[in-house]
């Protein structure tokens, strides 16, 4: 009886199928695979932006929206709404085809990177061989359309914001690619269901997930800590700092556009995110074995929402970085760290199971992590103030 | 220790965020407009004309001098002074406004009209939700708008209104003191002058040194 | 010819006939990154699924951004590009055909006249990464090499400047 509701998506689906044609079934059965997931994401999105502001509010002593139906919970419809209302301003001097593009191709962009996600067990649209190396090359195209937008707004604020975000993008998707680069050499594999089936199995209740090594745990948190850069959410929301360079590459978006652009950065936090519970998390499967009668996409959305609260909380804490903090921390301390984390999966690879492997792997990432930060904190160096009119 | 500062901001918020759900003193929130801040005394918002007693238009303390439109510096009050006199609170004949208009959509709360009221007709009202949908004259308030009785005076500015009204009454009693003194010097010249016309119906015709003295006398005797 | 071949010729001929042939710089970018997605697809058509991904990755995630950074700090208002140098106009086309017939001698004298009708050879992530550890791992070393001096290189020229401003910093 469990099976059957771990599998119900994927039942109905063929129970669909079986009243659409011989001919028409390739095509109607990716439309099938497809639309859950448009319709799951962007409700996810909504959910998420009251969840966020709730929490954000309580974070900071205060309420959050609470007029708009009962705890605020109608507030998306209420955003959606003013957002189609608001007249679509479109500066005289910009660039008409790029302006109207960009927002567009981050959509785009956004949403074809959850064609390889695991929602479930069989419940993935695509299970390409090259799973993992579609996620980034079609993550690497958002940098493009920020691009677009950034210069076809044709405004200082946006130029600069979108230098920096993209910048920002480009530096930590090093530490992005190499952190998941562990798990795909302990699965061996780069197709997303493989990583994640390798981590379905149990040791008495103990799961096999990438998290519970040491390797492992530090990619985890080089992951986060690079995707929440990705997407541009806090501490690392230069390019949109609200109270600076006001919002960066969308500034010239009014209306609808820019709560397409909301959207799609919100769609890449949460692919992220799954992508991280793909790698480390172990995907769909139960945290304990007795846990398995529990169905999988369940335990998928629930990692993917403790995943966001977590988003929310770092949100709520930390300040923003500054553009060379970011970088520097980027370049001289995520990189390094996530090339050492490789050494030491391999390490770990080849050493017997056993306290052993435990404490070499352990010892060498968190010694490269303490100097490697200690290098980070001492390169700030003051430089003498010279004034040219004052004497 | 690394990242020491990152876990203890972590902590500090998550002890707000539940802190938030156990003690409800930690939201200083108002859920405005169904709870209120209690507002101070000396809260201002926009004018209003003062009446003493029930009825507006006898009542109304303003007697159109115009200083208040002089002196206001968005220049927002807009006076008519009427042609007649009506008697005010101490009897004395006064102007009244025919118009007193004052456009709170101008008016920046300065409460310099306040100030240099002379009458104390006007005084700073503590009503703010007055919102309209009409955009050139909902927010256009004449006389039968602003006119407010002294009893809501004293209801929404207790000190300040005991203190005029507590000046009021005492310029009040001085101005009766005043009227009743004159009305006794005017009966007793009165009664002087009747005396001196009686005398002088009732007395043989005069001589011309005569009369003149004892009036001169009478006078004299009178402004001492 | 199946049509999703001809679809995915049709986008990629476009787009860098566009961008050999538009005005705005950014538009000329742009065009060429769809291009090269064009590319990309057709490689993924071929079953070359992991060369497909790398040149999104490579191509549109790098290199036209790179081109993209390099329009925005240099060039501030529309410029109008000016004409080719060559005052023999036709040379470019001529150029590209002469090329293109060399190419198509070369490609159709190798191979046999007849289609191949073996099934291609898997090119999957696995064997690609084999092969490159074992019949390729010199190669690999020296892109290695390269890539190592590029990177010191640029961090050679981009750290110059500091140099001045750190001695003065210590006193």
């Amino acid at each position: 009886m469990f099976e059957t509701i771990d599998q119900i998506f994927v039942l109905i689906k063929h129970w669909l199928l079986g009243y659409v044609p011989g001919a028409l079934q390739p095509i109607s059965s990716a439309i099938l695979s497809v639309v859950p997931v448009i319709i799951a994401f962007p409700l996810l999105f909504a959910i998420t932006t009251v969840l966020e502001r709730k929490g954000l509010g309580r974070m900071q002593n205060r309420y959050g929206p609470n007029r708009t139906g009962w705890f605020g919970i109608l507030q998306p419809m209420a955003d959606g709404i003013k957002s189609l209302t608001k007249e679509d301003i479109v500066p005289r001097t910009a660039d008409q085809l790029v302006h109207f593009l960009a927002p567009v191709v981050m959509v785009i962009a956004s949403f074809l990177v959850y064609a390889v996600l695991p929602i479930g067990r069989n419940m993935v649209i695509a299970d390409l061989n090259a799973g993992v190396l579609f996620f980034f090359a079609i993550g690497s195209m958002v940098e493009l359309s920020v691009f677009m937008a950034g210069w076809s707004s044709h405004s200082k604020y946006s130029l600069l914001g979108a230098m920096r975000a993209i910048a920002q993008m480009i530096s930590y998707e090093m530490p992005l690619v190499l952190s998941s680069v562990v798990a795909i050499m302990a699965a061996g594999s780069l197709s997303t269901v493989t990583i994640v089936n390798m981590q379905a199995g149990y040791t008495g209740i103990w799961p096999h997930w990438y998290v519970f090594t040491p390797w492992g745990i530090t990619g985890f948190v080089i992951f986060m800590i690079a995707a929440t850069a990705e997407s541009n959410r806090c501490p690392f929301d230069m390019p949109e700092g609200e109270s600076e360079i006001i919002a960066g590459y969308f500034i010239e978006y009014s209306g609808f556009k820019f709560a397409l652009f909301f959207l799609a950065e919100y769609l890449g936090m949460f692919a992220t995110s799954a992508m991280a519970i793909t790698f480390f998390l172990g995907g769909w499967a139960a945290p304990f074995s007795f846990l398995t009668w529990i169905p999988s996409y369940v335990w998928f959305f629930g990692k993917l929402l403790t995943l966001i609260c977590a988003f929310i909380w770092v949100r709520g804490t930390l300040p923003r970085l500054r553009m060379d903090q970011l970088m520097n921390f980027a370049w001289k301390f995520m990189l390094p760290l996530s090339l050492i984390n490789i050494v030491g999966a391999g390490i770990w690879h080849f050493m017997p199971a056993g306290f052993t492997r435990w404490t070499v792997v352990s010892l060498l990432v968190v010694l490269s992590c303490v100097l490697l930060s200690r290098g980070l904190r001492r390169n700030k160096w003051f430089h003498v103030r010279t004034y040219r009119f004052a004497s | 220790m690394l990242g020491e500062g990152i876990v203890k901001g972590l902590a500090e918020t998550a002890r707000n965020f539940f802190g938030s759900y156990v003690n409800k003193e930690r939201l200083t929130t108002v859920q405005f407009p169904e709870e209120r801040l209690p507002q101070i005394e000396a809260t201002r918002d926009f004018p209003f004309l003062v009446y003493d007693g029930t009825d507006p238009e006898p009542g109304l303390r303003c007697v159109a001098c115009q200083i208040c439109e002089k002196e206001c510096p968005p220049k927002c009050i807009y006076i008519v002074k009427s042609a007649d006199k009506k008697p005010d609170a101490t009897g004395k004949a006064q102007f009244y406004p025919a118009q007193f208009d004052i456009d709170i959509s101008v008016c920046m709360s300065c409460q310099i009209c306040v100030e240099v009221c002379p009458f104390d007709a006007i005084k700073m009202d503590v009503e703010f939700e007055m919102s309209s949908e009409d955009r050139f004259g909902g927010l256009l308030l004449d006389k039968y708008k602003l006119a407010k009785s002294n009893e809501y005076y004293n209801k929404i500015h207790p000190t300040e209104a005991g203190a005029v009204d507590a000046a009021l009454a005492e310029e009040r009693a001085k101005a009766k003191l005043a009227a009743e003194a004159k009305a006794k010097k005017d009966a007793e010249v009165a009664a002087a002058k009747a005396a001196a016309a009686a005398a002088a119906a009732s007395a043989p015709p005069p001589t011309p040194d005569a009369t003149p003295a004892p009036a001169a006398a009478v006078t004299s005797g009178e402004t001492k | 010819m199946t049509i999703s071949f001809l679809l995915l010729a049709a986008i990629t001929i476009i787009g860098t006939a566009a961008a050999m042939s538009l005005k705005n710089l950014v538009h000329c970018v742009l065009a060429l990154s769809l291009g090269l997605v064009g590319l990309a697809a057709l490689y993924m058509q071929l079953g070359a699924q992991f060369v497909g991904f790398t040149q999104i990755l490579v191509y549109v995630g790098a290199v036209a951004i790179l081109a993209a950074f390099v329009i925005m700090m240099t060039r501030s208002a529309n410029p109008t590009l000016t004409n080719a140098a060559s005052s023999f106009r036709a040379s470019g086309p001529l150029i590209a055909v002469l090329v293109f017939a060399v190419l198509a001698w070369a490609t159709i004298s190798g191979t046999s006249a007849q289609p191949i009708l073996t099934a291609a050879p898997e090119g999957s992530v696995g064997q690609i990464g084999t092969a490159l550890m074992h019949r390729f791992v010199l190669p690999l070393e020296v892109i290695g090499l390269l890539l190592t001096a590029a990177l010191i290189g640029a961090g050679i020229l981009a750290m110059d400047e500091h140099r001045g401003t750190q001695h003065r910093g210590k006193q």
